[in-house]
């Protein structure tokens, strides 16, 4: 293998924090690729670039605080210097906080153990001289016998001397001696380096301090984290709403032209209602993503993340989660979709996987049509406590049983499946800092567009689908029905029709006939679309007062009994709090946990529990209220 | 836990107080971890301050931050040094 002709392997290394992803972004751009390690969470990213002519691939490693592997993320950087994923990296770039250069050399230390050509670029070297720091580089070159270098890596100085020296590792010295092994020898080891290398030590920031006086306060921290958190959960709830609210028209605008562009027919249909519907349904995530990705980078960047997580740890530590998984919760009320894909900053693999499976349970804003079309139809509207209705007291129960069921669901799991991973809980709190511009565009834009690229395939899949269940077989309406009774009459005998019946037996219990049983089959696309498949099969003339009546009406031909009495609305307005009938949740959960697996059974849990409490809900309501 | 005279555990420290590592939980993955992180014997250790409600706790060491739940700093055996000898 001559050195010609393959490129240069360099692996970044470093601890979270140490400035790694900002030199990665400074040295490689926009060209990074992102992925996922194959069998594991952790995400790689690589960018291809020239050094002086020479073409290299920059590696950026997961942050680690020790070559020991603990977490999946070590154990990645583990296998990648083991050259198990691909070959293995030709030489190391060993990124380190020049105000924690002590912590710092501890990993240093075991790297050099590796006997990789080996370099060290320190970052922050103008926040050390800020702080009244001050070190001889040239003797910490000497004392370890590596090459070094400082950098800005957001302003770019420093870059010009590192992607020269980042040419040509063959050249770079190497260590006359490797650093002992045991933590203490290398405690040790560092102390006697930093003796040789500090001239000044650098003071604590006081712009840290001052902050932390006030958002780490016991009552102004905890008023500041509540302040953060609605803000927070009002953007994604909110302020992505407009832009959805374009999309969706812009969607729609897009099929009507597409049918007027096409003949009528078949071909038509599966344009406008099968691509363009399925393309909506990825687009329309994407201001709640982008916005999501953007304040999660922000707080994460600035700093306050950290914090954030610090103040609430406790309350999440008690169900057995982490601090992080509050920020993850909240924003499910959204969207699970921006919440699972929030999971990113919990580092604890067993923490993160019961977070991501406890999502869905906290009520997302695709429930809200079904449940104000069936709180809006059946529950009366009367005053019940001062200005409170009984309809809001409905939606509030909602509400609290999703949040209840997601707290309970998860402390179950961290005592079974997900039990203790023996991983010591400790968390950094970086000094705060303001982040580049650049590096938090590029970092929204990468997660934005691997969304797009490994969820949104399978989200338009699956819409394309659920299209065909929908229209398949298709079958000519009697003569003389009007429109509406024609598409109710098609749907009726399409797949999803039969499905309906099919699952019949199934939900019986439950209270549902089959038409609820196709708008069951047809919400896997979204929750919300069963309203507007409900709309269909009652050929309803709108989907607010007309689908209303329409389903107060129904009587079931056999029995002659209502379709629609207290209990079987009961029953689905529990079915809902519970089940996972959400296809980009799963596609999204598919893409974090990197496996089929997890959401196969977020899947079958939630559908077991939403069937045990429908039933349960059903008899409850029937005995009390006196029969079906 | 040890039973020789008077154990002080980074958790038993109140925020403000300043210590030094004595020693840690040998040869668990997270009294491992521990050292890792630079909780060698000897290493100062200052006490930040509480969460809000109590743990975690944020201790600063070899020049940067970081918090700790009782559970872990407990494992963390230590001697006082306020007002000892200042920190290197």
């Amino acid at each position: 293998m001559s050195a010609g002709v393959l490129p240069l392997r360099l692996g970044l290394v470093g601890s979270p924090n140490s400035g790694k992803t900002t030199l990665f972004n400074a040295l490689t751009g926009l060209r990074a690729r992102v992925g996922n390690y194959p069998g594991v969470t952790v995400e790689w990213r690589e960018g291809a670039v020239a050094f002086g002519g020479r073409r290299a691939v920059v590696i950026d490693l997961p942050g680690i605080y020790s070559l020991e592997a603990l977490s999946p993320d070590e154990e990645v950087v583990e296998r990648v210097l083991a050259g198990e994923f691909a070959p293995r990296p030709d030489a190391l770039v060993v990124v380190a906080d020049a105000c924690s250069l002590e912590r710092s050399l501890l990993v240093l230390a075991q790297v050099l153990r590796r006997a990789f050509p080996t370099c060290l670029v320190l970052t922050m070297t103008d926040e050390l001289r800020a702080r009244g720091g001050e070190l001889d580089l040239p003797r910490l070159e000497r004392a370890l016998g590596i090459p070094v270098c400082g950098v800005i890596g957001h302003r770019g100085i420093g870059l010009d001397a590192l992607r020269r020296l980042l040419a040509e590792p063959e050249r770079w010295p190497r260590p006359p001696l490797l650093p002992p092994e045991s933590a203490p020898d290398r405690s040790e080891w560092a102390a006697s380096i930093l003796a040789h290398v500090v001239r000044r030590r650098p003071g604590a920031s006081r712009t840290t301090d001052a902050i932390d006086r006030v958002v780490l306060h016991p009552v102004a921290g905890t008023l500041l984290f509540a302040a953060v958190m609605v803000t927070f959960f009002q953007l994604i709830f909110a302020w992505a709403q407009p832009a959805m609210n374009a999309i969706d028209a812009g969607v729609g605008r897009t099929a009507v032209l597409a049918r007027s562009a096409l003949p009528a027919g078949l071909f038509a249909d599966f344009v406008a209602d099968g691509l363009v519907a399925g393309v909506g349904a990825v687009v329309t995530f994407l201001p709640q993503i982008v916005l999501l990705f953007a304040l999660l980078y922000l707080l994460e960047d600035v700093g306050y993340m950290a914090r954030a997580a610090f103040v609430i740890d406790r309350v999440m530590g008690r169900i057995g989660l982490e601090g992080r998984a509050f920020v993850s919760l909240l924003s499910s009320y959204a969207c699970a979709v921006p919440g699972i894909m929030a999971t990113r900053t919990i580092a604890s693999p067993h923490n993160r996987l019961a977070t991501i499976l406890v999502a869905p349970l906290m009520t997302c804003s695709a429930r809200l049509p079904i449940y104000a079309l069936l709180i809006g139809a059946f529950v009366p509207r009367q005053q019940v406590l001062g200005p409170l209705g009984l309809q809001g007291l409905v939606l509030l129960a909602l509400y609290v049983t999703g949040a209840v069921a997601a707290l309970c669901v998860a402390a179950a799991l961290k005592r079974t499946l997900l039990r203790g991973e023996g991983l010591p809980f400790y968390m950094e709190l970086p000094p705060y800092r303001v982040p580049p511009l650049r590096l938090l565009a590029s970092q929204v834009w990468g997660s934005a567009s691997a969304f797009l690229r490994r969820a949104g395939t399978i989200i338009l899949a699956v819409s394309v689908v659920l299209w065909a269940l929908l229209t398949f077989p298709r079958s000519e309406a009697p003569a003389g029905a009007s429109p509406a009774e024609a598409s109710r009459h098609a749907l009726e005998r399409s797949f999803a029709g039969r499905i309906g019946h099919a699952l019949e037996p199934a939900i019986a219990p439950l209270g549902f006939d089959w038409k609820i049983g196709v708008g069951l089959v047809a919400s896997l696309a979204a929750r919300e679309v069963i309203v507007s498949t409900l709309a269909q099969i009652y050929a309803a003339s709108d989907e607010g007062t007309g689908l209303r009546d329409a389903i107060r009406a129904d009587v079931d031909p056999r029995t002659g009994r209502r379709v629609f009495t207290p209990a079987t609305v009961a029953s689905l307005l529990v079915f809902f709090v519970f089940a996972l009938q959400c296809m980009s949740t799963l596609a999204v959960m598919r893409r974090e946990t990197n496996s089929w697996r997890w959401p196969a059974f977020a899947f079958s849990y939630l559908l077991a529990l939403a069937w045990c409490a429908s039933f349960v809900a059903w008899h409850a309501v029937a005995a009390w209220t006196g029969g079906a | 836990m040890a039973t020789s005279p008077p154990t002080l555990l980074l958790a038993d420290l109140e925020p403000g107080s300043d210590a030094r590592v004595e020693a840690v939980e040998a040869d668990t993955p997270i009294g491992r971890r521990l050292l890792d992180l630079g909780f060698v014997p000897g290493t100062p250790v200052r006490v930040l301050r509480r969460a809000p409600l109590g743990d975690p706790v944020e201790y600063e060491l070899r020049g940067y931050r970081l918090c700790l739940r009782r559970s872990e700093a407990l494992r963390i055996r230590v001697q006082r040094s306020d007002g000892g000898e200042p920190p290197q």
